[in-house]
């Protein structure tokens, strides 16, 4: 397994630091500040989703539901009830949290291509509840008028403010899982992925492990879907339906699945895809994202992130 | 053997077990004291392995009790049963080839030493003790079986004789009071073979009752206390090596019934 | 104008739920003929459903040719896409493992609903029905007489495919794989013809299945993703494997749909059909015709 180094983290972290310095001064990519926080949000929830389908061999394709139940959650609390929006944050963690528990303990006892189906099932449903309920969430047409964030009177009303407050939880998460990987809990997981009839000979409970990894990506997504919520003042159903969790399946298979490095560069990579290099090509998109899914899982299983030790085995020949 | 006190560590009683209309098990019973080696033998297919899973809890069985230390555990998860105290090795060997020699041990130790989620995701100083703690006990252990040159190796690259050691460490790591072999010899030559039955012989003397199921006639003769046959899913044999060597079912069972 | 009875709007409900639910039953079907022979599940079956109506409009209104000859040429074109989705994403695969499968077919499905997008653009599209729209009036009940067309050709389609299954060659040798792929090769049948076979006649299944719902509820681009899960809810509630089963799931979750949107909300309406996959995979997974053996054996 490779292990995670400080370094890169290290480096990575002052290159995150500096970015919005270097947008500003180079003016063709100023806007790029403002698709980096897209990419944090993304980020929260791929770290999560690599966890769950690298590690513990899992699969989701509803994880949208989970980033849209955080979202409406925080805009309904807020805008409806005038809540402190971070209150409100951690009150969608617990709902979104409690939820995952509630469809994982039965969906994550199935396998393979029932337990995609049932995920897949489960974040349909949602997508067509945030759409049915228009008195909640307002319908097809969204929600608006959501408010910012603030801390202790400091406003996060800048694309740069709102920058480093994501990616500082980006970090955070993605330090917290890190030090979960390489902890028992990280071997109980790769053990299960590598034998569950060994692993529970030697005491692992693994439902217990496979629905504790489910719920905590889903309440990476929830965080991302209320970062997100506060960030636009504005969501709509649209962004939280099933091409969205494909997507994020993407991510997760390009960047690459067996390294959490991977969850960063796929969500980078396809969100710099969506939101710069195909934004004057609208109708190929979909083309372009089934050509990458499909050239990736044929000729790149273990994703980018794979690609070094391919080159190693390359040079020894 | 080590000092037996005469209590029962596992009781099987009236263990029955079918497999879509054929009978795996059939109103099978027999006892294990504490601190003994017990063999099971038999011809292929007579259930061994049938028996070993139902024990240490893949699946329950359609009828009867299983025992141990006095409590059942016949109803119980495989999770489960390893916390009570009973661990096992498997026929084919079931190592995680994802991790290194000294992880698939410190794997072992997670029944014992409960880590939190949230603790070891913030790396608390609770988390990180108990890490060392874990990487200390497995280190002992691929010392006592004697791969201690190969901590970081990843497991699968380890030839078969050492990857069944690993697997008895890896056992050993969840503190058994009952361990549960499954064919360890296989597949090993005569050096493999002796350092195995060795390695059998030091766990057993330090207190661990052995359950071992094994082809290998000479380790069983050399290793056992007590030995039951099976056949077709029946015992038809239970006694010392010397009386198992010349019980005429089980000469019977082996060779045909022309003899 | 007649008055609509109570009964008469049941009965409505009952021939609309049968009619969507030959449509899931064919899905079903297409579904269980590939997993039968490689246990692989095709995300990218809805999709053979969405090219046959959008291809037909092609071929019939585009072009211009008679419908006897459309059909058929639809027929033949989404049949080899089949073929070329088992070509290009299936068989180059090399270490076959189930995540990957799924995410293979996943693939196909995006790659095909963006081309479908790209070509045809978002509208929907619609097709004239076969023998005119004048509504027949059966107890009580008005009911468009492509609604018969499309339960007929459900039935057209389990005939064809009982015979072939069980009197022909080629048939019984797709069985065999699907009980022993090992056996099978070893008696000289070619696993991977057989593999490339059952995607040709699952795409072929599903074409047949747009081109009949087209003249009732349009087409457009992106209908593939939820008809191939309340396909794969019809072939899991029948019993994922058995084509009886398959036939009986559909024809349930669409009158589950039907009176569902008709008596409870429609707005809900495609969450019925999700609801019901969802309640047997959790409490019963091999379905109704199923056995949980084969649920169990069945590598996934």
């Amino acid at each position: 397994m490779i292990r995670i180094g400080k370094l890169p983290i290290a480096v990575f972290a002052l290159g995150i630091i500096i970015f919005p310095w270097l947008a500003r001064e180079i003016t063709a990519i100023s806007h790029y500040t403002d698709i980096m926080v897209f990419v944090g949000i993304y980020c929260l929830i791929t770290i999560g989703l690599s966890l769950l389908m690298g590690y513990a061999g899992q699969i989701s394709i509803g994880h949208a539901a989970f980033y849209g139940i955080g979202a409406y959650v925080s805009a309904i609390l807020t805008t409806r009830y005038g809540l402190n929006p971070w209150f409100c944050m951690f009150i969608a963690v617990l709902i979104t949290g409690g939820i995952a528990f509630l469809v994982g303990a039965p969906s994550l006892k199935l396998k393979g291509h029932y337990l995609a189906m049932a995920t897949l099932a489960f974040g349909v449903i949602v997508y067509i509840i945030f759409n049915e309920e228009a008195g909640w969430t307002g319908g097809p047409d969204g929600m608006s008028g959501i408010p910012g964030l603030s801390l202790f009177g400091f406003e996060f009303d800048s694309i740069e403010r709102y920058y480093y407050l994501v990616w500082g939880f980006v970090f955070s998460a993605f330090i917290f899982t890190v030090n979960l990987i390489q902890s028992g809990t990280g071997r109980a997981l790769r053990a299960i992925h590598a034998s569950e009839p060994a692993a529970n000979a030697m005491g692992v409970d693994i439902s217990r492990f496979k629905i504790l990894v489910f719920v905590y990506s889903a309440i990476l997504a929830s965080l991302a879907g209320s970062i997100y919520a506060h960030y636009l003042n504005f969501i709509n159903p649209s962004t939280f339906d099933l091409f969205f969790s494909i997507k994020l399946l993407i991510m997760i298979a390009l960047g690459g699945m067996y390294n959490i490095w991977g969850a960063i560069i796929g969500a980078g990579l396809i969100t710099f895809l969506s939101y710069e290099w195909l934004h004057y090509f609208k109708e190929l998109e979909v083309i372009v994202y089934g050509a990458i899914l499909l050239l990736v899982t044929i000729f790149l299983p273990k994703g980018l992130v794979g690609v070094p030790e391919i080159a190693k085995g390359w040079f020894r020949r | 053997m080590t000092v037996v006190n005469g209590e029962n560590i596992l009781e099987i009683q009236g263990v029955v077990v079918v497999f879509g209309g054929l009978m795996a098990l059939s109103n099978l019973s027999f006892q294990v004291k504490k601190g003994m080696i017990k063999a099971i033998i038999g011809p292929n297919g007579a259930g061994k392995t049938t028996l070993f899973n139902v024990i240490t809890g893949s699946f329950p069985p359609l009828k009867g009790s299983i025992r141990f230390k006095g409590r059942s555990i016949e109803h119980l998860k495989a999770h489960k049963i390893a916390d009570r105290g009973v661990s096992r090795t498997f026929q084919t060997v079931e190592l995680f080839g994802n991790m290194t020699v000294l992880e698939n041990v410190m794997l072992g130790c997670h029944t014992r030493v409960r880590t939190s989620f949230l603790s070891s995701g913030l790396y608390l100083p609770g988390a990180r003790r108990k890490e060392e703690e874990m990487r200390e006990k497995a280190v002992k252990i691929l010392k006592f079986i004697g791969l201690a040159d190969k901590f970081e190796e990843p497991a699968d690259n380890l030839p078969l004789g050492e990857q069944k050691m690993l697997e008895i460490g890896r056992a050993l790591a969840t503190e058994p009071e009952l361990i549960c072999l499954d064919e360890p010899a296989a597949g090993l030559n005569e050096t493999e073979t002796y350092v195995a039955s060795s390695l059998i012989k030091a766990i057993n003397a330090r207190g661990i009752t052995v359950l071992l199921v094994e082809h290998d006639m000479k380790v069983i003769m050399n290793i056992s206390d007590e030995i039951v046959v099976l056949n077709y899913g029946q015992k038809i044999a239970e006694g010392t090596p010397e009386a198992i060597r010349n019980h005429p079912r089980v000469i019977e069972a082996y060779l045909g019934s022309e003899a | 104008m007649e008055k609509i009875t109570l009964a008469g709007q049941l009965f409505q409900y009952l021939i609309t739920g049968l009619t969507v639910g030959s449509i899931y039953a064919m899905v079903a079907v297409g579904f269980n003929i590939i997993y039968n022979v490689t246990e692989i599940i095709n995300f990218a079956q809805g999709e053979f459903v969405m090219l046959g109506g959008l291809i037909m409009v092609f071929f019939h209104v585009t072009v211009g040719l008679p419908l006897i000859l459309a059909f058929p040429a639809t027929v033949i074109l989404v049949t080899l896409v089949g073929i070329l989705l088992d070509r290009l994403a299936i068989n180059p695969i090399r270490q076959p493992t189930v995540l990957t499968l799924i995410i293979a077919t996943i693939a196909a499905s995006i790659l095909l609903k963006g081309t479908a997008m790209f070509i045809w653009g978002k509208d929907p599209y619609d097709l004239s029905a076969f023998s005119g729209r004048s509504p027949i009036s059966v107890f009580g009940a008005v009911i468009q007489p492509q609604y018969l067309w499309v339960i007929g050709f459900l039935i057209v389609i389990v005939i064809i495919l009982s015979i072939f299954f069980n009197r022909t060659i080629i048939g019984k040798a797709m069985s065999a794989c699907a009980d022993n792929p090992d056996a099978a090769s070893l008696v000289g049948i070619n696993v991977k013809q057989m593999i490339l076979l059952s995607f040709a006649l699952s795409a072929a299944i599903g074409a047949v299945a747009g081109i009949t719902v087209t003249p009732i509820s349009l087409m457009e681009y992106d209908r593939g993703a939820m008809l191939a899960v309340k396909g794969f809810g019809a072939a899991v509630l029948g019993g994922l494997g058995s084509f009886p089963g398959a036939i009986l799931g559909g024809l349930i979750i669409g009158a589950i749909e039907s009176f569902g949107a008709g008596l409870i909300s429609s707005g809900y309406k495609d969450a019925f059909a999700l609801i019901v996959l969802l309640v047997v995979l959790f409490f019963k997974p091999s379905g109704i015709l199923g056995s949980i053996e084969i649920s169990r054996i069945k590598r996934f």
